[in-house]
């Protein structure tokens, strides 16, 4: 009973706070967006691979395999083409920009 | 619950949710990306370590295939076939949702009715958004033989098909012995109403289509997560659910349309057959100007001093983006003042135009999206259409009854003059009559965008002038 309420719990407030975080991505943004979220929708492979380790026979081992190569599939590809979207991205060359380069998250 | 999950899951999600919110500024989006693939990283090794999967060779060689494969699949896909790529792996994420919970679903024994449900849900969830999404990367693909699959008779039907599976799961879950039965017919009838949704769905309205799968594959992840009891699945499938909701609204209301619509099957049951009253075709306050087309059109990007180009999805059709970033920059060179208007739908899913541009080497600092363009379309002199129709078609503000009546469009026809580089003056995919074209301010170059926009830059180069 906690385990589902704890589970509801992480559910509730990550949805809430996907919600104020996603309206603050401008249009430009939007492919990259999706296609990072869609490499998040991979997380499955975690469940896969847990279901793995259960050691299921036959047919299940089959099925589980099959799951975590799709899920990895999806990861690595959602991943790898958001950060090729996104290098594409790039601002007006001046002198100004191109002396501080990429800049920093924190700066 | 064991505490090292819940540290795990509340770190994960966390730098995932920090990922998203870095997302806000093109400078620090690549660095939110990278945030989220060490998250991920780390996820996967919680998931390696708990299950004693480190030494298993098995596990290692599936993720290795699967990695193999997505990077090839991410260094192939070209930024024209960006839709197709995200419905791919889409449907990649909701099959494995579906497997696990399939496979969980199958092999347990004694599962509470509650869990239950919950797994029977994850397989519906994730099938429909297995076979639906495939379905929308073949079809954006443009294969020919998806035509060939029969349509249903209307949207009444497809609701039924969904109501029935949705029944049937019900059933199955109430009268266990049933189960066997139910569930396969439920995850089917559910599918069969996806595959007949998408292949309802006209090209113009994939970006509704491609965001609402996304969202479905974030709602597998999440139900798979209830099914596992996993906090970690649970809350990212969450994130994801939101982020794919959230896109599909705002495309909803960029193509004038209601999700519920959407979800019935009725995207794309449009008719567009009203025809236009046009007695009112408003700007005419500039008289009929004489001579040939090109002297039209040079005069027109001699005299203007601040330009708008506004592209649309027959660019990416003809190839022009190369031809369109080169106009830019030959009107700069002109000391010309050159900004971009970003349709939301201009592309085929969210923000894809912008993608498009970027890969040409368009700055994105010149493209602007709706809501930043329009008030500058009145102090426009030149507003310059590149294979647009509907989302600058003005009969969106005033044509009562039409099927784009109270779209959001880009004010084109408030700028000085407007050159239209369109394949023809056939109207765009809802079908309704642009009047814009008849306008004594609207320059018409028909032809290949390819062609004519480059035709448009040799025409400025040649005329040697700088304003």
């Amino acid at each position: 009973m906690v385990e589902i309420l704890v589970i509801l719990a992480v559910l509730l407030v990550a949805a809430l706070l996907a919600y104020r975080f996603i309206f603050q991505v401008p249009s430009l943004l939007h492919t990259p967006l999706m296609s990072a979220m869609n490499a998040l929708s991979g997380i499955a492979v975690v469940g896969a691979l847990f279901l793995l380790a259960e050691d299921p026979g036959g047919g299940y081992r089959f099925l589980t395999g099959v799951a975590v190569v799709l899920a990895t599939v999806n990861v690595v590809g959602g991943f790898g083409v958001t950060e090729k979207m996104l290098r594409m991205f790039r601002r007006e060359d001046t002198e100004e920009n191109s002396e501080k380069g990429e800049r920093l998250p924190w700066s | 619950m064991e505490l090292n999950l819940v540290v795990i899951t509340v770190a994960v999600v966390a730098l995932f949710l920090a990922g998203v919110a870095l997302m806000r500024s093109p400078t620090t989006a690549l660095w939110g990306n990278r945030i989220k693939i060490l998250a991920m990283a780390a996820a996967l090794v919680f998931a390696l370590v708990e299950g004693e999967l480190w030494t298993s060779l098995e596990a290692w060689l599936l993720l290795a295939l699967g990695a193999a494969l997505g990077l090839i699949l991410a260094w192939q896909v070209k930024m024209v076939q960006m839709p197709q790529a995200v419905a791919l792996f889409n449907a990649l994420g909701g099959g494995a949702s579906a497997l696990v919970a399939l496979v969980l679903m199958l092999m347990e024994e004694g599962i509470p009715t509650e869990i239950k449900i919950t797994m029977l849900l994850t397989v519906m969830v994730g099938a429909l958004t297995f076979f639906g999404s495939s379905l929308a990367a073949i079809k954006l693909r443009g294969q020919v033989l998806i035509s060939l699959i029969p349509r249903l008779p209307g949207v009444k039907v497809n609701l039924i098909i969904l109501i029935l599976g949705l029944v049937a799961g019900a059933a199955g879950v109430i009268s266990p012995p049933l189960l066997t039965y139910l569930a396969p017919l439920a995850v089917i009838l559910v599918v069969v109403y996806g595959v007949f949704t998408v292949l309802a769905v006209g090209g113009a309205d994939m970006p509704i289509i491609i965001s609402l799968l996304n969202s479905f594959s974030g709602a597998a992840a999440a139900l798979c997560g209830l099914s596992l009891q996993s906090p970690l699945l649970a809350g990212t499938g969450a994130v994801v659910g939101v982020a794919g909701f959230l896109l599909t609204r705002s495309m909803c209301a960029a193509m004038n349309r209601s999700l519920p619509a959407v979800l019935a099957g009725f995207a794309g049951s449009v008719t567009g057959e009203k025809a236009l009253d046009k007695e009112s075709v408003p700007g005419e306050e500039i008289p009929e100007e004489e001579g040939s087309l090109e002297e039209r059109a040079c005069m027109a990007l001699q005299q203007s001093r601040r330009v708008v180009i506004v592209p649309g999805y027959g660019m990416a059709l003809a190839q022009a983006q190369g031809a369109v970033k080169e106009l830019v920059e030959t009107l700069e060179s002109k000391g010309k003042e050159v900004k971009m208007g970003i349709h939301p739908v201009a592309g085929r899913m969210p923000g894809h135009m912008n993608v498009l541009l970027a890969e040409v080497g368009v700055p994105y600092e010149k493209l602007y999206d709706l809501e930043a363009i329009n008030p500058e379309f009145p102090q426009a002199d030149l507003a310059i259409v590149i294979g647009a129709c509907d989302v600058v078609n003005p009969a969106a503000n005033t044509a009562e009854g039409t099927p784009i009546y109270g779209m959001p469009v880009l004010d084109v026809e408030k700028a000085g003059r407007v050159i239209i580089c369109n394949k023809d003056e056939a109207p765009g995919y809802s079908g309704v009559e642009n009047p814009l074209y008849k306008q004594n301010k609207a320059i018409t170059w028909w032809g290949d965008a390819s062609e004519t926009v480059k035709q448009l830059k040799e025409l400025l180069q040649e005329s040697g002038f700088t304003s």
